[in-house]
């Protein structure tokens, strides 16, 4: 197994994000190591997508550091992030209804296209290069997700399961360092969850991408997981690997109620 | 029978990205062009370049603009009307204070100027979406056609801002007759044609698409939300511009601020809307329809109020097209609000099973 | 100052008229989420059908009364045929339907009242008010004042309807959210057939008034165009919005009116005049690029 976890590549120190009166997260602090598969639990209303949406730009925390490669980050939009190798998938599928699968995924590839609006007007030079050259890199998804019967569809004619299937397939054009996935199997059946815990297992696996998924299934977290961050009310009430955070009384209580 | 791809198959993913991937269609379009450019000018009269053919062009040009902008970007504009007036008006002030600018080079300078007034009135999309965005085009609409009439200086200081469009002169070649102008304006809207589909097949266009149906995704995955968006506003205004600019040269001749009035916007959006929204042949059909309507209804409405012994007035006969007019939007939005592209769409996926459906 | 303040007053009042299209505006994107382009047709539509009555004989009350049930059988129709037929599309597709419905309804409006210019006399007369003259100076139109309180006590009423009634919450609940609004029981298409008729009655209203200072012609639904940017200014949910946006910019394009052209003719010479027509738009143009919501609306945060 050439997979080898390696050092801290996000460091979220205290990050705490408010919307008017209302407190979404409050002082969390968790690191993330490049190539492992970091879960993100916690009940409904714990503030789990909120702090993807933090990791990746899309909403800027009050108060807290977010340490990127031993750098501190600016704040940044999400393109910025995208241009350091983030991509993510929505809890509510966001892809672009009126694009066919391919043209979906090709948009994960934007930001390694150069080509002017004229080049691209005349299909000329690196219009024309890149646009082949990219078609190439998508098939590669495409057949990586088993996908090549729908690659002409409209996404908006496509069953839940593969649209789930191919946002993911959106973010792995982008070839990330850092995949984000919210809730990536909500809503599947079994087999359904099986393959995509296998595209999960086999991306980070084969491309050494790391994952942070956020995940309601507790078998799938508690087995692909390498370690566990369990957030509660926008606090962190655990982190560990599974076993110590199956263990945590803490987290049982939040899961399971406590004893009064 | 005949429309059949079986046996066409691809073998690179270039051939598979053809604008017109399946055989039978790359000829078809060869046909058509071939009578555009020699067979028409052979057979149309003067009445059918004037009036319709070289009208039907232009507007299917500006129709394409506003289909990059509300069709493929998702912005609704009100506005198309006063983009043309500045190509229009750009295009005759270069001709008029460059001495020997190349008139087509005029047109370019047209479409770039209209360019720029779009981006500017571009800008609120940044914050605003939606309706709120059609109204904020309004201020376009009205603010444009107020300045071209009130600063005397950008019509030469003629009465109420009328102005004649110069000759178009080209390599010696002056394009006088109403075949000349017609051929000119079909050489640039088939070039611009081409290009906006090159575009909205590219990664610009998949950039708009992706703004339209899903903003905050397209930004997460790398697409910058405001160059997106202001390059929509900045490709359609040129090829309005451009639209007007020929409006101004090859069509009327002399045109006045007030003619690139609201109900020219409107009558561009109704192209669209029933040509088909997001799809450039759909700007060609919906022109099309547009302008043939009024046509075929002059003929109509008289012989049908005669038949069934009723007066009908001119005014009447307005009216009604007026309300005709909203009723076909109405009904178009209702029962098939891709357009008529989408019904040729779906007739040439019938005809590629026809006759054994199964 | 006097003269600013005639100006200021004549603004303020012409904005009521604003405000009470706006209205409508308001009513049905409240209750429906649909942004209805027609409301300024439907304006023009109104005044001619209480003309149309009159000419045919009816005192004006009968003709009130008859108008109002046009409006109503329309607005019905409008829900029945057009709008509930397009329940699951985008607002946008929403949005161009009501500017087919706009066409249709300038087309039919003088195919079956006629199109010429008419007057129309509700029996107040246009003329400076003389107590007000005399004191202060101040021209007021008493046409003008009688107008703001017809509409003042129109608002009044819908926000006491709107508050009080139990089609009133009802119509909050629609608002709020259709599918909750449906599941507890409450009949979703009679709502909206009753908003279109309110939002007839509001034309109606906004008809007799304008139709009677302007005359009743096409004019109206150009004039009735203008009630857009004072949407944006008041916020498109908002009644209050409606209201004050209307006056800002009935006061301020006029008062842009008179003051902005002589400064533009000292510097570029040459007659700046008809600013009225835009300065609306582009005020609300520039407002929006600072609060986008608007002075009222609300905020929403995206939720991904």
């Amino acid at each position: 197994m050439a997979r080898q976890i390696g050092e801290v590549i996000v460091d979220l120190q205290n990050i705490s994000l408010r919307f008017g009166g209302v407190k979404a997260l409050t002082d969390i602090s968790f690191n993330i190591r490049e190539h492992e598969i970091r879960s993100i639990i916690g009940p409904n209303g714990a503030g789990k997508s909120s702090m993807l949406n933090v990791i990746n730009g899309v909403y800027h925390p009050q108060e807290g550091k977010i340490i990127y490669r031993g750098e501190e980050r600016r704040k940044m939009e999400p393109y910025e992030a995208a241009g350091q190798g983030f991509a993510r998938t929505f809890q509510n599928i966001a892809l672009f209804k009126g694009m066919s699968v391919l043209d979906n995924l090709m948009t994960g590839r934007n930001l390694k296209m150069k080509a002017t609006l004229v080049e691209q007007a005349f299909f000329w030079g690196r219009a024309r290069n890149e646009e082949l050259e990219h078609r190439k890199k998508v098939e590669e998804v495409i057949d990586f997700l088993e996908i090549q019967h729908i690659r002409k569809t409209p996404v908006g004619r496509l069953p839940y399961g593969l649209q789930k299937r191919v946002e993911l397939g959106r973010a792995l054009a982008a070839e990330p360092n850092l995949l984000l996935l919210d809730e990536p199997m909500a809503g599947m059946n079994v087999e359904e969850k099986q393959d995509m815990c296998r595209f999960i297992l086999d991306v980070n696996d084969q491309f050494g991408t790391t994952i942070v998924l956020i995940e309601h299934d507790m078998g799938v977290v508690m087995d692909i997981s390498d370690r566990v961050v369990v957030l509660d009310y926008g606090k962190k009430i655990g982190d560990g690997v599974p076993d110590e955070v199956k263990n945590n009384p803490e987290v049982i209580a939040a899961y399971l109620g406590t004893q009064h | 029978m005949f429309y059949r791809e079986a046996g066409q198959f691809k073998t690179s993913y270039g051939a598979d990205q053809q604008i017109l991937p399946i055989r039978q269609d790359r000829i078809g379009m060869v046909v058509l062009l071939a009578v555009a450019f020699l067979g028409v000018p052979m057979f149309a009269s003067e009445y059918w370049f004037s009036a319709i053919l070289i009208p039907f062009l232009i507007f299917a040009l500006a129709a394409l603009g506003l289909n990059i902008l509300t069709g493929y970007a998702g912005q609704l504009s009100l506005g198309s009307a006063a983009f043309m007036a500045v190509g229009a008006y750009a295009a005759y002030n270069f001709q008029l204070r460059i001495e020997g600018i190349p008139i087509l080079v005029s047109f370019l300078l047209g479409g770039v100027v209209a360019a720029g007034v779009g981006i500017l009135f571009g800008l609120p999309s940044l914050r605003i979406k939606g309706f709120y965005l059609a109204v904020a085009t309004l201020a376009a609409q009205f603010f444009i056609v107020w300045c071209l009439t009130k600063f005397p200086w950008l019509s030469n200081n003629s009465s109420s801002g009328v102005i004649s469009a110069q000759k178009i002169i080209i390599f010696g070649h002056e394009f006088n007759s109403p075949q000349d102008k017609y051929l000119l304006v079909l050489g640039i809207v088939v070039v611009l044609a081409l290009a906006a589909k090159n575009l909205v097949r590219g990664n610009v266009g998949r950039s708009w698409m992706a703004v339209r149906d899903m903003d905050v995704a397209a930004e997460v995955i790398g697409f910058r939300i405001m160059r997106t968006k202001l390059t929509a506003f900045a490709v359609s205004s040129f090829y309005c511009g451009v639209a007007g600019a020929l409006y101004a040269f090859c069509y009327l001749g002399s045109v006045e601020p007030d003619g690139f009035s609201l109900e020219l916007s409107f009558k561009i959006l109704f192209m669209i809307i029933i040509g088909g929204v997001g799809s450039i042949l759909g700007s060609f059909v919906g022109a099309a329809f547009i302008l043939l309507l009024p046509v075929l209804l002059d003929v109509l409405l008289p012989a049908l109020s005669e038949t069934l012994s009723l007066p009908v007035d001119g005014a009447s006969i307005s009216h009604i097209q007026t309300m005709i007019f909203g009723a076909l939007i109405m009904f178009f939005l209702i029962v098939e609000p891709h357009g008529l592209a989408r019904l040729w769409q779906i007739a040439k996926e019938k005809l590629r099973l026809w006759p054994f459906p199964h | 100052m006097q003269f600013f303040f005639e100006i200021l007053i004549g603004g303020l009042l012409s904005g009521v008229m604003y405000s009470l299209v706006a209205l409508g505006f308001v009513l049905i994107y409240k209750a429906s989420g649909v942004f209805n382009f027609a409301q300024g047709a439907m304006v023009y539509f109104a005044a001619l059908s209480v003309v149309g009555c009159m000419e045919k004989g009816a005192p004006l009350w009968l003709a009130l009364i008859l108008a109002f049930f046009i409006m109503l059988l329309f607005g019905m129709a409008t829900e029945k045929f057009v709008l509930r037929k397009m329940v699951n599309q985008t607002p946008i597709s929403l949005f161009m339907a009501t500017i087919g419905l706009t066409f249709f309804v300038e087309g039919f409006a003088p195919l079956v009242w006629g199109h010429s210019v008419r007057g129309l006399d509700i029996g107040i007369v246009d003329e400076p008010i003389e107590s007000v003259l005399d004191s202060l100076g101040i021209v007021v139109s008493r046409f003008d004042l009688v107008a703001a309180l017809i509409a003042g006590l129109l608002v009044t009423g819908l926000a006491l309807f709107f508050q009080y009634t139990r089609v009133g919450r009802a119509l909050r609940a629609v608002a709020d959210d259709h599918q909750a609004a449906l599941s507890i029981g409450i009949p979703l298409e009679r709502i909206w057939a009753i908003v279109w008729g309110v939002a007839g009655f509001v034309a109606l209203v906004a008809g007799m008034l304008w139709g009677a200072r302007n005359g009743v012609q096409f004019a109206l639904t150009f004039t009735a165009l203008k009630a857009l940017p004072v949407l944006i200014l008041g916020g498109f949910t908002s009644v209050p919005g409606a209201i004050v946006g209307g006056l800002i910019i009935g006061a301020s394009e006029k008062l842009a009116e008179v003051y902005i052209p002589p400064v533009m003719q000292a510097m570029f010479g040459g007659n700046f005049g008809g600013i009225e027509g835009w300065f609306p738009y582009v005020l609300a143009l520039l407002f929006l690029l600072v609060r986008p919501e608007g002075l009222f609306g609300e905020k929403h945060i995206d939720r991904v």
